[in-house]
């Protein structure tokens, strides 16, 4: 960053956007060039949009980069722009009230930022920008002075693994499709990111996206590829915008299209907005998709990247994958492999969400502790409420205890743990939340996003949903858990696919961890955290009650009853368990149990 | 790659495979029985099902053998009993979404999951649930569609495309909901060439001419399509003198696809408009000709005519044929055979046309025979 | 056809002429769907854009009736460029020098001109037919139904041999037979010229042999084709017909024609199932059982003689057409009886030693293909295997003649007619079912878009349409299918018959009519159609 400049980052994310980021952006804009500051301040000071830096709840985001010294704004508003502009930049003096805290220091501080690093620094609308940071210098490396297998060795010794959730060896997977000997091969980025709680991709690729399309080509050259697909859910709209931008900038500066790089190479890669079905996340029902069918898994007889697209071969990587191709040749296998553990390289991004204090997406090197991502970099839990557990890898993952809190994040580890890598979603539960209501929660949604194929998945998936349905809403049975159980494993041995073998997890994993609480949702028909509605009794402490009348007043199945200034009480036969009551009463005199 | 064959091992018998077969075909060698309600050796592995499983040796899960290929030195076993266990639970996954209409379904008798059912003994079904239920009908004329009876084995769909080139199905919504379905759900308008129903492993497609004309105890004949050259083999499945149902077996030349026309229009056989006793004409025909219009434009079809008594008689056999023979005579005897000719049919069979030809040459006494092989 | 259903998978090119296959023969177009599928390439040539366009690689939409220019043009292509099989032409043809200077004037440029299919088309094609290893010729009567049909047929034998396409497997000049028992009906000798087996009634050593297989003495004066008597009868010349199991008044061309011709007869007697349109007209009207209701055998297209079963009985009196002949004939005072039908199948193996070796036994599974001369022969799958029967094969050369009937300023556009999927033939059998009446309730004439805006009709409307034999009431059906100029009429449907407009002009040689060509003209009708059909068809 040169010295004596003023640069104001906006981020620009979808989060932002829709926090008013594009008003704010243009707030500083029109300041910038309003027409009585001298045109040699102009000249020096400019507001960039910058991609998503994770924090999103807290956005708008805005960093304001004096001379290389950054201060960060946090819910800034366009009406705040003036007074940031006039007192800091202007000024000299930040805006002391507005300036992120130390939740947010500790937040950004404790992540290590690889495949994020670009991420509310550059402009990813810009192509030159992105150049400024040496983009494009490792793919035009790899196609000017690299062999084939020298960076497919170099991706193999980097110990980079698939982000998608499998975390099979990428350069294992592009030497697989290098050794087919067939003319025509692809690549494709998987921006599909089915998991509803998971953003990486989303972020990645709306924030940096030349390096996912960097990855693509070194990709392409590394296996021979001369047509990539950009497979992108059609609903994440800004990063198909910017997808497409960048990559009509890269056939503009002859990046992709014929004879890239003088290498006598050609590449075309094309944007694939889909539908955006959960499934697609399964490497064969992305190729059906692509291949104009409908989005259903086949069975394996063979390797996608030996046997995929027209029966081509097919290299499928996510787009955090391809995005950390770039720096791996830029960086060095070694570098890479250095930041994470022995068997997997690299940082992986996770959307932390549910009750931390700091929930967004962050980066952590391979290795890290869950204790870490929780308390150092989330803030630890909300209101410091007690911590129950993480649901990790998206709806198809497994929820961990408290004992798991030390385990590392990376495959073999969480596999240990009871979960998955997955989609890196990770959704921090507290003392609050029902155990059984968060399986039937993910089931609710693995269920319906079944594709239909196998019988396992299709029925046994609903059936399972329906027997946590009952549970939760007092019908349980004797022998449901083990039922559960039962239903759960033969799902996961007997499906087809991915999906399938793994969507019972939420089921399975609190079953093994919290058994006693599906138990007491069977056997004593209550919810210990007071969730499942039908579990619930609400009643009048005698004691406590002023015979005020507020519950009787907001109760809507008139369930009330009382005189004025006497303790009242609660028909349990018209109870609908609205809670209403409880929330209004001042003076703590409703029991919930 | 050298040798083309791998040689493998299953329950314990040594077998011999081609390379790129599965281990489904390698146990059907053997006639080892693995259950499969989606397998279809035509038509491209599916992986539906989920009832052939097997063991191999080495790997942690199960695979499913139709869509596994043999390997060199593999050891499979097809049946133990945590393989009964994952397969009957899978049965009875598929029943928990099954209509209990064995009573009346069309299939009963002839259902591979009702014979699943009945292999393991299922009658208490661990598994209750919401059912899918489709109160709206395809009203097609030909196939009649109870989705509700569909299990999701993919036959139907790969059939249409893969062989038929058609095309006309294909799954639609998600999770249990999973339907079998024309595009936006209308009703079904394809060629009706009917392989989808041939190859539905349960009541799901039916012919709808099928409908209560029995279900079993069929004498089955096997005989030749009547229709265009192609000389189609088809099974007659006949209770007491009616025609109930048509189909093909695999062992023919047609493979067992047919088309609409050979599959299902055999209404004609037993029509009421069936010509039962032999007439003579008693009054001239009505001149309906002599004009240029197209004396049957008002008739709706052809198919309706019935002979009308005031133009014929009917006869005995006697009679008809000894007027017939009457007649022909007189003409020969008058103006020589050559003004007598007959026309065959490509309708009729060797033996009838080997006849006429034989009687027109001979009785008649004339060349003067031909058929419509140029129409 | 020369070779078998099975091979159809295994060509890696198909040329299918005027055939629309996936409609008239639909199992066959499953083998030919399957060969593209395996990499085949197919060439459909066709004046109509027929559902098997959708599979092809190359569609030559050529003007109705051009077949034998474009077929010599491709022939020129071949020769000029050296592609044609010189070794087997040598070895096992005779004649080619002279088809080699006939085809000197068909150029691609001349049969840009006449058949409408381009130069490029024309030269990509004679080189694919040419250059592949296992190329097979479909045709049905897209290629026989015209005043030069036996040309045509001798045009794409020519062009077979000359690529030594003949007498492999996967190759080979393959008609598909139109009705489940042509096949045999001609093997059978229910053609004038011939008795069972292609046999001359004009050669005395046959007349002689057929003399004492039948024990009687026969004609030796060649016999009328059926448009012939047809033709005599309406001419007054021709006294009494007997007709089992045809419909002429609606299959036939002219109605009016064939119609007056019957009339003019003094005797008909016809044998059938159902009360056709013909049968109406007849002074006997004998009622036969049908194909379920009997024993026997049908040959198919690919030369398979397979049982027929009796699964019911007759109604009625209705009784087999075996019966009925036999007992006519015994009261004409010449006996034909027989213990059991299968006598009948082999006195016709002894008539014809190409189903010698064959009894129903034998045809238990499957059947056999003919020839099957001996009780041990396998059948033959595939004709011409490694020689020629009896003498070497000649080039036919032939020259283009245009159809006898070209359109004019009266008629200005050619009709074309034929078979849909759901119908089958004149109707009797196929109408008669609820459902198919359903999805195929009539009849409808397809026209061009841009003929349909020139004439100002509109889908669904009634047309007339008339030719100068004749005119019908048509529902118009708007549709790319046909060539711009042409229509399509099915003849299936008597309310709207095809046959009314249909010309009697004949190939001289096989006497068969031209069904595929005459010339038409539309006139819109005030009263509007009802849209009956449910189907669309692009």
């Amino acid at each position: 960053m040169d010295n004596n400049s003023v640069v104001i980052k906006v981020c620009s994310g979808t989060g932002s956007i829709s926090a008013g980021g594009a008003e704010v952006l243009h707030a500083f804009r029109e300041l910038v060039l309003s027409s009585d500051l001298e045109a040699s301040f102009q000249d020096r000071c400019r507001a960039d949009k910058v991609g998503c830096r994770g924090f999103c709840a807290r956005d708008v985001l805005v960093d304001v980069v004096i001379d290389g010294e950054k201060t960060t704004y946090e819910r800034v508003k366009s009406d705040m722009v003036p007074r940031i502009f006039e007192e800091h930049i202007l000024g000299g003096s930040p805006v002391q009230e507005w300036t992120a805290d130390e939740l947010h220091q500790s937040f950004q501080d404790n992540q290590k930022k690889v495949v994020l690093a670009h991420c509310g620094e550059i402009d990813p609308e810009d192509l030159d920008a992105y150049l400024n940071v040496k983009g494009y210098e490792a793919a035009r490396n790899a196609f000017n002075d690299m062999q084939p297998v020298e960076i497919i060795e170099k991706i193999k010794r980097s110990k980079l693994r698939g982000r998608g959730g499998a975390g099979f060896s990428t350069g294992h997977k592009w030497e697989f499709a290098y050794k087919v000997d067939e003319k025509e091969k692809y690549v494709v980025c998987n921006g599909n990111e089915s998991d509803p709680g998971a953003f990486a991709d989303r972020c990645i690729m709306e924030g940096d996206p030349h390096a996912v399309i960097e990855g693509m080509m070194i990709c392409a050259r590394a296996i021979g590829a001369g047509k990539g697909y950009i497979y992108i859910r059609d609903g994440y709209s800004l990063a198909v915008k910017r997808l497409r931008l960048a990559l009509k900038q890269c056939h503009e500066r002859g990046f992709l299209g014929k004879n890239i790089f003088e290498s006598g190479q050609d590449l075309d890669i094309r944007l694939y907005p889909a539908p955006g079905a959960f499934i697609c996340g399964e490497a064969t029902a992305l190729v059906q998709s692509i291949e104009g069918k409908r989005a259903m898994p086949t069975p394996r007889l063979t390797r996608t990247s030996e046997n995929g697209i027209r029966g081509k071969p097919t290299v499928i990587n996510n787009a955090e994958t391809l995005a950390n191709v770039p720096k791996i040749l830029r960086n060095g296998a070694s570098w890479f492999a250095g930041l994470g553990t022995d068997t997997s390289g690299g940082t992986k991004v996770f959307s932390l969400t549910g009750k931390v204090k700091s929930n967004g997406l962050v980066e952590v090197p391979m290795g890290a502790t869950l204790r870490d991502v929780v308390y150092k970099v989330g803030g630890g839990i909300d209101q410091d409420r007690a911590f129950k557990g993480i649901q990790l890898g998206g709806p198809t993952g497994g929820c961990v205890p408290e004992s798991c809190l030390d385990s590392r994040v990376d495959y073999e580890s969480l596999a240990v743990a009871g979960t998955i890598m997955g989609s890196g979603g990770m959704v921090v539960l507290d003392e609050t939340n029902c155990i059984v209501d968060t399986a039937k929660f993910f089931l609710d949604i693995t269920q319906a996003e079944s594709c239909g194929k196998c019988t396992p998945c299709r029925i046994g998936m609903r059936r399972m949903y329906e027997i946590l349905e009952r549970i939760t809403s007092g019908n349980g049975r004797d022998g449901d858990v083990e039922l559960l159980e039962d239903l759960g494993s033969h799902i996961r041995t007997t499906s087809l696919c991915g999906f399938g073998m793994t969507a019972p997890n939420p089921v399975l994993s609190t079953v093994r961890f919290f058994r006693d609480e599906y138990n007491i949702h069977i056997r004593d028909r209550k919810c210990p955290a007071l969730v499942c509605k039908s579990l619930l009794t609400f009643s009048c402490i005698e004691e406590t009650c002023t015979g005020c009348g507020m519950c009787k007043r907001v109760c809507p199945a008139d369930a009330i009853r009382g005189t004025r200034k006497k303790p009242h009480f609660i028909d349990q036969e018209l109870c609908v368990k609205c809670g209403s009551c409880f929330d209004s009463c001042k003076f703590g005199a409703i029991l919930k149990e | 790659m050298g040798s083309s064959k791998v040689t493998l091992n299953i329950d314990g018998k040594e077998v011999i495979a081609e390379k790129n077969s599965t281990i489904l075909d390698a146990a059907r060698k053997l006639e080892i029985t693995i259950p499969s309600l989606c397998h279809n050796p035509d038509l491209v592995p599916f992986g539906g099902c989920r009832l052939c499983l097997v063991e191999v040796a080495g790997t942690s899960r199960p695979v499913a053998s139709c869509a596994a290929l043999v390997q060199e030195g593999m050891r499979v076993k097809s049946s133990t009993n945590y393989l009964e266990r994952l397969r009957r639970t899978n049965v009875e996954l598929l029943l928990s979404d099954h209509p209990n209409d064995c009573m009346l379904c069309e299939r009963a008798g002839n259902c591979k999951l009702q014979e699943l059912a009945y292999y393991y003994g299922i009658r208490e079904n661990r598994f209750e649930g919401i059912r899918r239920e489709y109160p709206e009908q395809d009203n097609n004329p030909f196939i009649r569609r109870e989705m509700e009876k569909c299990i999701m084995c993919g036959q139907c769909v790969r059939i249409c495309d893969e062989i038929q080139g058609v095309g006309a199905i294909d799954f639609a919504y998600k999770g249990l909901w999973t339907k079998v379905s024309p595009p936006f759900e209308k009703d079904l308008d394809c060629e009706f060439c009917g392989q989808c129903v041939a190859v539905c492993p349960t009541g799901a497609l039916t012919g709808r001419m099928w409908a209560s004309k029995g279900r079993q105890k069929f004498r089955e004949v096997e005989t030749v399509c009547p229709y265009c050259g192609c000389g189609c083999n088809i099974t007659l499945a006949v209770k007491k003198n009616e025609i109930a149902r048509v189909y093909s077996k695999k062992d023919t030349v047609n493979q067992g696809m047919l088309c609409v026309k050979g599959r299902f229009a055999y209404d004609f056989v037993h029509s009421q408009d069936r010509l039962t006793r032999p007439l003579i004409r008693i009054n001239p025909a009505k001149d309906l000709y002599l004009h240029q219009e197209n004396p049957y434009a008002d008739s709706s079809s052809s198919a309706g005519f019935k002979p009308d008594p005031a133009q014929f008689r009917e006869a005995s056999w006697e009679e008809a044929l000894d007027y017939t023979a009457l007649r022909l005579k007189e003409i020969k005897d008058r103006h020589g055979p050559d003004v007598i000719g007959g026309l065959a049919s490509a309708r009729c069979t060797n033996e009838d046309n080997y006849l006429f030809q034989k009687f027109m040459r001979m009785a008649v006494g004339t060349n003067n025979v031909d058929h419509c092989a140029r129409y | 056809m020369t070779n078998s259903y099975e091979e159809i998978k295994d060509n890696d090119v198909l040329l299918v002429i005027g055939s629309n296959t996936t409609e008239t023969h639909p199992i066959i177009g499953l083998e030919m769907k399957k060969a593209v599928r395996r990499g085949a390439k197919l060439i459909v040539i066709d004046p109509r854009k027929i559902e098997l366009v959708k599979w092809s690689h190359d569609h030559l939409q050529l003007k109705p009736g051009t077949d034998v220019a474009l077929l010599n043009c491709i022939m020129n292509v071949i020769i000029q460029e050296n592609l044609a099989d010189k070794a087997y032409i040598d070895e096992r043809t005779q004649g080619f020098p002279a088809l080699a200077r006939s085809m000197e004037r068909y150029t691609p440029e001349y049969g840009e001109e006449v058949t409408g299919v381009s130069r490029e088309n024309i030269i990509s094609t004679a080189r694919l037919y040419a250059r592949a290893s296992r190329a097979g010729i479909y045709y049905t009567m897209g290629v026989t139904q015209h005043t030069h049909g036996t040309d045509n047929v001798f045009a794409i034998a020519n062009l077979a041999l000359m690529t030594g396409n003949l007498g492999r497997r996967s190759t080979g000049v393959n008609p598909l037979r139109g009705q489940n028992n042509v096949q045999g009906c001609t093997d059978m000798g229910c053609v004038p010229p011939f008795f069972p087996g292609y046999q001359s009634v004009a050669s005395p050593e046959v007349k002689a042999r057929f003399e004492r297989l039948w024990r009687t003495t026969l004609s030796s004066s060649p016999g009328l084709t059926a448009t012939e008597m047809i033709d005599a009868a309406a001419g007054g010349n021709f006294r009494a017909l007997y007709i089992k199991g045809e419909n002429p008044v609606v299959s036939d061309p002219d109605m009016q024609h064939t119609v007056r011709a019957l009339q003019s007869l003094d005797f008909l007697v016809v044998q059938d199932i159902f009360m056709t349109e013909t049968a109406l007209m007849a002074d006997v009207v004998l009622p036969a059982a049908c194909f379920a209701e009997k024993e026997g055998t049908f040959t198919n297209s690919e030369r398979r003689v397979q049982r027929v079963r009796k699964a019911v009985d007759p109604p009625g009196e209705a009784r087999e057409d075996s019966w009925i002949i036999a007992r006519l004939s015994s009261s004409m005072g010449y006996d034909i009886s027989y213990d059991r039908i299968e006598d009948v199948f082999r006195e016709a193996g002894k008539a014809w030693p190409a189903l010698g070796g064959m009894d129903y036994h034998r045809l238990e599974h499957k059947g056999l293909q003919w020839p099957c001369p001996t009780r041990d022969h396998p059948g033959t799958p595939y004709l011409f295997k490694g020689a020629f029967p009896k003498r070497i094969p000649a080039f036919t050369p032939v020259d283009y003649r245009p159809s006898e009937e070209l359109p004019d300023s009266e008629y200005p556009m050619i009709l074309n007619t034929g078979r849909e999927l759901f119908n089958y033939h004149t109707g009797t059998m196929t109408r008669r079912n609820k459902a198919v009446n359903l999805v195929s309730p009539g009849g409808y004439v397809e026209i061009h878009p841009a003929d349909a805006r020139e004439i100002d009709i509109e889908n669904g409307r009634m047309v007339r349409v008339s030719s100068r034999r004749g005119s019908i009431k048509v529902q118009v059906r708007i549709s790319s299918r046909p060539l711009q100029g042409t229509v399509f009429i099915p003849f299936h449907f008597i309310e709207a018959a095809a046959n009314m407009l249909t010309n009697t002009a004949v190939d001289p040689i096989a006497g068969i009519p031209e069904l595929k060509v005459c010339a038409v003209k539309l006139e819109s009708m005030e009263t509007t159609g009802v849209l009956k059909s449910r189907r669309s068809h692009d």
